[in-house]
């Protein structure tokens, strides 16, 4: 695989460094002029994301930028919980660096043109940061995204906003969008909806619904049938939103720009007559296209509480069917049923073209954007080589794998520790009984008392009041060829032998003549006459499960010469494991004989000793803390001291 | 999520404990209570499918043992969010509790109908009688709307109370509670027609339930009759709230679910601590959590259970209300508004009664919840009778915002498969409609599943209006815009 890696030559001159990719936006260099009462969003909004959504202020980013906005919309991010200095961010393709603090306060001293915030915090905290969020003058709309926000709370927020001038967008809503000039949040979607609806530049028709999800069909709606969007905004579905339709219809009223209304009202609450009396009063003169949906709620048995949580009919006066039948009195233009609002909302544009009312503007060119790399890899539409290959288990799903094999399976097949050793160590499912002989490996190497090296190690390490993990592994660390190494060491020396076809007595010849001993042969007191009764649950086990057991019958037959000449030299305990485990890797049937001789040559038999002897060390550490001793402190009478006298050195 | 009803008894419980506890906005025209009420006497019975009836009233006089008094007089009746108990002949008034017992019992998993609904009972409260005159019988109600909190008040309540909108007299407490009204203007408000006598007492009691209202964040309070008996001085009252009808905001959990719950807790209820069944489970707080029962009639099916138990374990939406299980109009909608506009399109139609189910998915739930989400709807579907006319299915949805469409209908395709040779015996016409991220890719498998099981099958994208289809399959309307292609 090819790659471009910049090296640094010494002159620097032409060093690419990842800095060189990043944009960075200067402050307005004096304050800008305040916008029109009617104008919550234009191309030089600012605003801050409360929380940490990086989807989201991305996505408002890549907005600004099809756009053509010359700087971000979003000026900083608040996060409380701190932790972070900066974000990093694409601009196009390339990257920008968003400021994030941890109080309000210093963000609106750092940047006093921002004038929106789109909050994000939880249901639970939202009352609390849009109330400090309203404290600043500077702020002039919040958009709170939180779904479930208690009801006294949104009315309480709702309150003091109505004091203080502020636009509340939502609660519980996605939020709202300038075409061509500011997008709150989630908004719109991806991109492709984006650039499908053409929000990258602005339309005729302004639109207040009730619901966020619906508002992406709106633009859809309007952008097939119309010039486009000229501003959306989805005022959330609780019951008490912030702003209502009447505020949002009041704005487009007022703006010089917006040519059709467009309002989708939902079953529950009274706000659609206030449009309603808005139009009689002949506050509104635009026309309006409306709907309110869930007409189907009279005509059901027994109440529903649908999606939204303000969508429920305390009246006939806030049923959708009665709403509908009075904007229609009242002139708005509503449609026999939602499914026919495109040709009404066609009608309405056309005769406006016509009247010369609307005039289309030429489409710009559709701007393009880059696609995100993981959701490109999501689409499968790019690849790209990994950095790290894994074949043993895999998280990443809705349940945890083991090499393929579900962990409830694990359990339900009740496959135990050596079944889990199988799966993770081979990759493969073994047979029953070689699940079991595993078990059975680690109890007999689980622990052989504290004195020897890897016991004493831990006790020692425990001792001087270290963790368990320290001292587990500083008894780990003696494991080698010497200790705990019989095992590697028996199956690798019993298997060549038998391999080159070496008779038992040639091989016993053999090692005597090369002055090695062999390993996994002898024992300190057991013999043959007092045998170790280790060995024969081993060996009964074996003869009965395994299906073949060549290794282990040569074994015994170089037993039978060893032993002739010395009564305690037996096949121990680590010997019998040992050709036990090459003829399971060898006959069980799961394993072509390369892969057995591989896994033997990885010295996966210390693995078994390993993890059996684990046990065991662990044993020692919870019995040194139990017995509370102390710092261990070698008696010198038992060392040796040589040389302690001055050596001369003759240089 | 949202404002949602409560047990009569629950609503009891809570004022009854808080009524003394809640701190008052303003101060009352009385002295604070020197001590607290004692507790409630409540006994609930609960009838759960396949209970042995005598059973639990067997249990329930263990449990109260003051009903077991023969000189007493009780008030039995479902507690059930009916309305106009009365009116439906669902009250036992002024019996001794062999009485009480025998009317439960005759009616206890009886299916009753309640104007035009149909419903088992099985949920019923025991109250003492309260013996009172007729002149001490008040209506209150606190409803939350934009602007307030609304308090209606009459001094002429009882069953037969009549149109309280006309009748009664308003006060609104403002939002901003620096502007709750003085004892005076609560008086002159709400108690004109009332003695000035006991105004005292009222507008005591009156802020003291407002302190409760707010302090558990009820939307709505309904209190009828409230018989309000002054003692001697007129100093103080008793009160009694003999029927009640609450809701309570279930998103303020968070905040109130430490009061609701431990008004409710078995030492508030005046009972041994080892009465509350709480099956071996470890309540969070110091009594049960608030129980919100479905509306009389509406009781959770298997199903419904299932789906409501998936949808709070995860962040993604999943409801499913069932409307009519024989109906032959099944829609799998994806997203709160368009769930609703499909409802209507079908209504719009002619097909109400037709329609079996309301309910949504969204929030990005994965491909598993959908693929269980969409297996039950198939299931109800598939075990109604089939009809001659065949079945219309409708997998709609808007355009999503972030959900991968590809993904989520990988788990409708699934379920689609596991019943499809089902869908063809029954007949079953499915129209698809969706949009969003990767909706090209979802749209594509989903067809060829289509084709590859032989369904009855269409479908469309971002070009159909969102609840178009509808329209197409049940009136047999036409459309120019083209199925979609791949």
């Amino acid at each position: 695989m090819p790659s471009v890696v910049p090296v640094p030559n010494g002159d620097g001159a032409d060093m690419l460094s990842a800095n060189d990719n990043i944009r960075r936006f200067a402050a307005p260099s004096r304050p800008l002029s305040p916008p029109a009462e009617h104008t919550l969003f234009h191309t030089k909004t600012r605003c801050f994301v409360y929380g940490l959504q990086p989807r989201a202020v991305q996505g408002m980013l890549d907005f600004d930028f099809i756009c053509k906005r010359k700087t971000p919309s979003v000026a900083a991010i608040i996060y409380t919980f701190g932790g972070q200095f900066i974000s990093k961010m694409y601009w196009g393709t390339s990257e920008t660096l968003l400021p994030v603090y941890e109080t309000v306060e210093k963000a609106m001293a750092k940047h006093p043109d921002v004038d929106v915030v789109v909050n994000f915090a939880s249901s639970r905290s939202v009352y609390s940061s849009t109330m400090e969020l309203m404290e600043c003058p500077q702020v002039r709309c919040i958009a709170i995204i939180a779904e479930g926000v208690p009801e006294r709370r949104a009315r309480e927020i709702m309150h003091v906003a109505r004091k203080k001038g502020v636009t509340i967008i939502g609660p519980a809503t996605v939020g709202g969008i300038k075409p061509g000039a500011f997008k709150i949040g989630n908004t719109g979607g991806m991109m492709d909806n984006i650039v499908a609806s053409k929000l990258y530049r602005p339309g005729s028709v302004a639109y207040v619904s009730k619901s966020g999800g619906m508002s992406n069909e709106l633009n859809n709606i309007i952008a097939n049938t119309t010039d486009g969007v000229y501003e959306g905004v989805a005022i959330g579905g609780d019951r008490y939103p912030g702003t209502t339709f009447i505020d949002h219809m009041l704005r487009y009223q007022a703006d010089p720009d917006c040519k059709i209304l467009l309002l989708l009202g939902e079953v529950g609450g009274v706000e659609e007559y206030r449009v309603i009396e808005a139009v009689k009063s002949g506050k509104i003169t635009k026309p309006i296209v409306a709907w309110a949906i869930g007409t189907v709620a009279g005509l059901l048995k027994t109440e529903v509480q649908f999606g939204h949580a303000g969508s429920f009919a305390n009246s006939q006066l806030e049923t959708a069917v009665t709403k509908n039948k009075a904007m229609k009195e009242a002139g708005f233009h509503v449609p026999d049923t939602f499914e026919d609002l495109p040709e009404v909302l066609l009608a309405l544009y056309q005769k406006l073209v016509k009247e010369g009312a609307i005039k289309p503007k030429p489409e710009p060119v559709v701007p393009k954007i880059p696609m995100d790399y993981s959701w490109a890899q999501e689409l499968g539409l790019i690849r790209k080589p990994a950095a790290f290959i894994s074949t043993i288990s895999d998280d990443r799903g809705q349940e945890l794998l083991y090499a393929g094999m579900p962990i409830s399976d694990v359990f339900r097949e009740n496959i135990g520790i050596g079944g889990v050793m199988s799966l993770l160590w081979f990759r493969r499912r073994l047979p029953d009984y070689a699940g079991k002989f595993l078990e059975m490996v680690l109890m007999l190497t689980a622990d052989h008392g504290p004195a020897v090296s890897g016991a004493m190690n831990t006790i020692i390490t425990t001792r001087a009041g270290k963790d368990l993990i320290s001292a587990l592994v500083s008894g780990l660390l003696t494991i080698g060829s010497r200790f705990g190494g019989a095992l590697d060491g028996a199956a690798e020396e019993f298997s060549r032998a038998y391999d080159k076809g070496l008779t038992p007595r040639q091989f016993v010849d053999t090692m005597r003549k090369q002055n090695k001993l062999i390993p996994g042969i002898g024992h300190r007191i057991k013999s043959r006459n007092n045998p170790d009764l280790r060995v024969e649950l081993v060996k009964d086990y074996v003869k009965a499960k395994f299906p073949s057991t060549k290794l282990l019958d040569y074994a015994l037959a170089v037993e039978s010469v060893t032993t002739s000449k010395k009564d305690n030299l037996i096949l121990n305990v680590d010997g019998c494991i040992a050709v036990c485990f090459v003829d399971l890797l060898r006959n069980c049937g799961a394993f072509s004989a390369e892969e057995a001789e591989e896994y033997l040559k990885m010295g996966v038999m210390n693995g078994l000793f390993v993890l059996g002897r684990s046990i065991g060390l662990i044993a020692h550490f919870l019995d040194q803390k139990r017995l509370r001793t102390g710092l261990y402190r070698h008696p010198t009478q038992d060392i040796h001291y040589v040389g302690s006298e001055r050596v001369e050195v003759t240089i | 999520m949202s404002a949602k009803s409560i047990f009569e008894a629950d609503g009891k419980a809570i004022i009854n404990y808080h009524l003394t506890r809640a701190p008052v906005i303003k101060p009352s025209p009385l002295p604070s209570p020197a001590s607290h009420n004692p507790p409630p006497k409540l006994a609930t019975l609960h009838f759960a499918e396949g209970d042995d009836v005598q059973g639990v009233l067997d249990a329930t006089e263990t449990k109260y043992p003051w009903l077991l008094n023969t000189e007493s007089r009780f008030v039995a009746k479902p507690d059930q969010l009916i309305k106009r108990r009365g009116k439906s002949g669902l009250l036992c008034l002024n019996k001794p509790w062999s009485e009480a017992r025998k009317w439960i019992e005759e009616r206890a998993r009886k299916e009753q109908r309640v104007e035009t609904v149909d419903g088992i009972l099985n949920h019923f409260l025991v109250e003492p009688f309260v013996p009172h005159p007729a002149n001490t019988e008040y209506y209150i109600c606190i409803q939350s709307e934009r602007e307030g909190d609304l308090i209606y008040f009459t001094h002429e309540g009882g069953v037969d109370v009549g149109d309280v909108d006309a009748k009664a007299e308003k006060l609104l407490i403002p939002v901003d509670l620096t502007q709750y009204p003085s004892n005076d203007e609560i008086a002159k408000g709400l108690l004109s027609k009332v003695p000035k006598g006991i105004h005292n007492v009222l507008v005591d009691f009156i802020a003291r339930l407002y302190g409760v209202y707010v302090e558990c964040q009820f939307t709505y309070l309904e209190i009828n009759p409230l018989v309000v008996i002054p003692n001697a001085e007129q100093t103080s009252a008793d009160v009694y709230f003999l029927d009640l009808a609450a809701k309570l905001d279930q998103t303020a959990e968070f905040e109130c679910g430490v009061k609701w719950a431990i008004a409710r807790s078995a030492t508030a209820l005046g009972l041994p601590a080892t009465a509350q069944a709480t099956n071996g489970k470890v309540n969070i707080d110091a009594g049960p959590p608030m129980d919100f029962p479905a509306p009389f009639g509406r009781e959770m099916s298997k199903e419904e259970a299932y789906i409501a138990e998936m949808d709070a374990k995860t962040g993604a939406s999943l409801k499913l209300t069932v409307l009519n299980s024989q109906g032959r109009i099944w829609t799998l909608v994806a997203g709160g508004g368009a769930s609703v506009v499909y409802a209507d399109a079908i209504a719009s139609a002619g097909f109400a009664s037709e329609l079996a189910n309301y309910g949504e998915y969204s929030g990005a739930p994965t491909e598993t919840q959908t693929f269980h989400y969409a297996r039950t709807v198939l299931d109800l579907m598939l075990r109604a009778p089939m009809r001659p006319e065949g079945k219309v299915l409708f997998i709609g949805g808007g355009i999503a915002n972030f959900t991968n469409v590809a993904s989520t209908f990988k788990g409708v395709i699934r379920a689609l498969r596991e019943v499809a040779p089902l869908l063809n015996e029954h007949k079953v016409q499915i129209w698809v409609r969706r949009a969003g991220p990767n909706y090209q890719e979802g749209l594509r498998n989903i067809k060829a599943v289509g084709q590859e099981l032989e369904l009855d099958m269409h479908v469309y994208g971002p070009d159909m209006h969102v609840s178009g289809i509808v329209p197409l399959a049940l009136l047999g309307k036409t459309s120019e815009v083209k199925e979609f292609s791949g």
